[in-house]
């Protein structure tokens, strides 16, 4: 009857997470070469990358957190985060980054 | 003979945790008959098969129900290995095997709390559902989704669980068990819920087996209907009997649940021991040709996936039986001649998900 409550005083305090937690997803900017893989894997088409202008662009409300474009990346450069995001009062959710590209090509030594 | 009046029940009640609707024909406070509706949440789900890649739709068939979602992911990818021939490793199976008997108690726990509180019996819908939280952490813990898992995929599992965390998910399965078998003690041999539920809402077996009952429904009418029998994923490998009760009235679907619940920690701790070393998946190329009806136990009963593919990367059906939907006609059954008074119950003890059964 004395005891503390068995629930968690969510948002107040913030949530259980464990490592494998799928939060959402995060880019390392530099490392991307802009393969396209994550694009294409992506079962609900909410990553975009131009490759052109060098930008990986992901809609964050189109995202179902299901890790797949973290399995695809070649250059391992996307990374699963295990927090939560907050939760949205308003549209949007749009989130572009510029990234590296490809790398290029050393010239070759003479 | 009294007249007769009709008497809406749902799609929005309170005992209702989804939109069913049914036309309640009363004769005085006696059901005489029962018109069902579905149809409110439907999502077009099997459609979209067409348009998404046979490997990506596993999220999809994922996302048909919220609640049994792996064992969902787990039949659409087993028709789709049928199709291809492929030979999943049997550590993948072992696994399969272990998320979907959490997936089990998981759902059941969420049932009986459910249940427990459209009676007005809270503390032991605050406790089912304190429990169930143990089973939700060992799933993200394991998968990294609480109650959308994401884990199945073609070909095998996309995570694998260390030796450690197995004994340590077991313990805490062991840990948790008499927490549970006190609970489920207090919510079946309380008088006020045994009248509530003795010889109310009677299935008879013979009636179960004609109108197609599934799952707990049908194995609290004395039919011993279990999928897992049939050996599919590693449960060929594990001893288990499914739980029958043969008095077929709401009192003795509730067992079946409860009783349920045992036998899965039991099952995910013979998979624990047995479970062989090895990898978790395999490379998988081409497309499947062909079609497969896969069959798996649900929480809630027999689920079917129907599965087409023309040697494409999309495939041409889907189509899935889910539970609930056979379970519909018994309900009808099992609610003409009751009282008004206790078509709440009766209908929650179908554990109806109706989610599920319009996708």
């Amino acid at each position: 009857m004395f005891s503390r409550p068995a629930t968690l005083m969510y948002p107040a305090k913030p949530a259980k997470k464990t490592d494998a937690t799928r939060g959402h997803v995060k880019i390392n900017p530099d490392g991307c070469i802009t393969c396209r893989s994550c694009q294409r894997k992506c079962p609900t088409q909410a990553i975009c990358v131009e490759v052109k202008e060098k930008t990986w662009q992901i809609d964050q409300m189109r995202c179902v957190v299901c890790a797949v474009c973290v399995d695809v990346c070649p250059t391992k450069c996307l990374i699963m985060d295990n927090q939560y995001r907050p939760a949205m009062t308003a549209r949007g959710g749009l989130e572009k980054f510029t990234v590296a590209g490809p790398k290029k090509k050393e010239p070759a030594a003479v | 003979m009294s007249k007769q009046i009709t008497v809406p029940f749902g799609p929005q009640h309170p005992v209702l945790p989804e939109p069913l609707h049914l036309d309640l024909v009363l004769e005085d406070e006696k059901v005489v008959d029962v018109i069902p509706t579905i149809g409110y949440v439907h999502r077009g789900l099997e459609k979209l098969v067409e348009k998404r890649e046979y490997t990506e739709y596993v999220f999809i068939a994922e996302r048909i129900c919220g609640i049994c979602s792996f064992i969902h992911s787990q039949t659409y990818v087993q028709g789709i290995e049928q199709i291809m021939g492929l030979e999943v490793p049997e550590r993948a199976q072992y696994l399969r095997t272990i998320w979907s008997e959490y997936s089990r108690l998981h759902s059941h726990l969420l049932w009986l709390g459910c249940f427990a509180d459209s009676m007005g019996f809270e503390s032991v819908f605050m406790n089912a559902w304190r429990l169930r939280e143990h089973i939700l952490d060992d799933l993200e813990a394991t998968t990294g989704g609480r109650v959308i898992q994401g884990v199945c995929k073609v070909g095998g599992v996309r995570r694998d669980i260390s030796p450690e965390k197995l004994d340590e998910m077991v313990k805490g399965l062991r840990g948790i068990e008499h927490e549970l078998q006190d609970l489920t003690n207090v919510f079946l041999h309380d008088s006020s819920i045994q009248h509530r539920l003795k010889g109310i809402g009677v299935l008879k077996k013979e009636d179960a087996y004609y109108f197609g009952a599934v799952g707990p429904t049908a194995r609290g009418s004395g039919l011993a209907i279990d999928i897992r029998e049939t050996g599919y994923a590693a449960f060929g490998k594990i001893n288990f009997k499914p739980v029958v009760e043969h008095d077929g009235d709401c009192y003795a679907r509730c067992a079946v649940r409860a009783k349920e619940m045992f036998t899965s920690i039991d099952i995910i701790e013979q998979c624990a021991k047995k479970i062989p070393d090895g990898p978790v998946d395999i490379k998988v190329t081409g497309a499947p040709d062909g079609e497969y009806l896969s069959r798996a136990e649900q929480p809630r009963g027999e689920v079917i996936h129907y599965i087409k593919g023309n040697g494409k990367k999309n495939l041409v059906r889907h189509r899935v039986r889910t539970p609930t939907f056979t379970n519909i006609p018994p309900l009808v059954t099992l609610l003409k001649g009751c009282e008004l008074a206790d078509v709440p119950v009766i209908v929650l003890t179908i554990d109806p998900c109706i989610g599920c059964a319009e996708r």
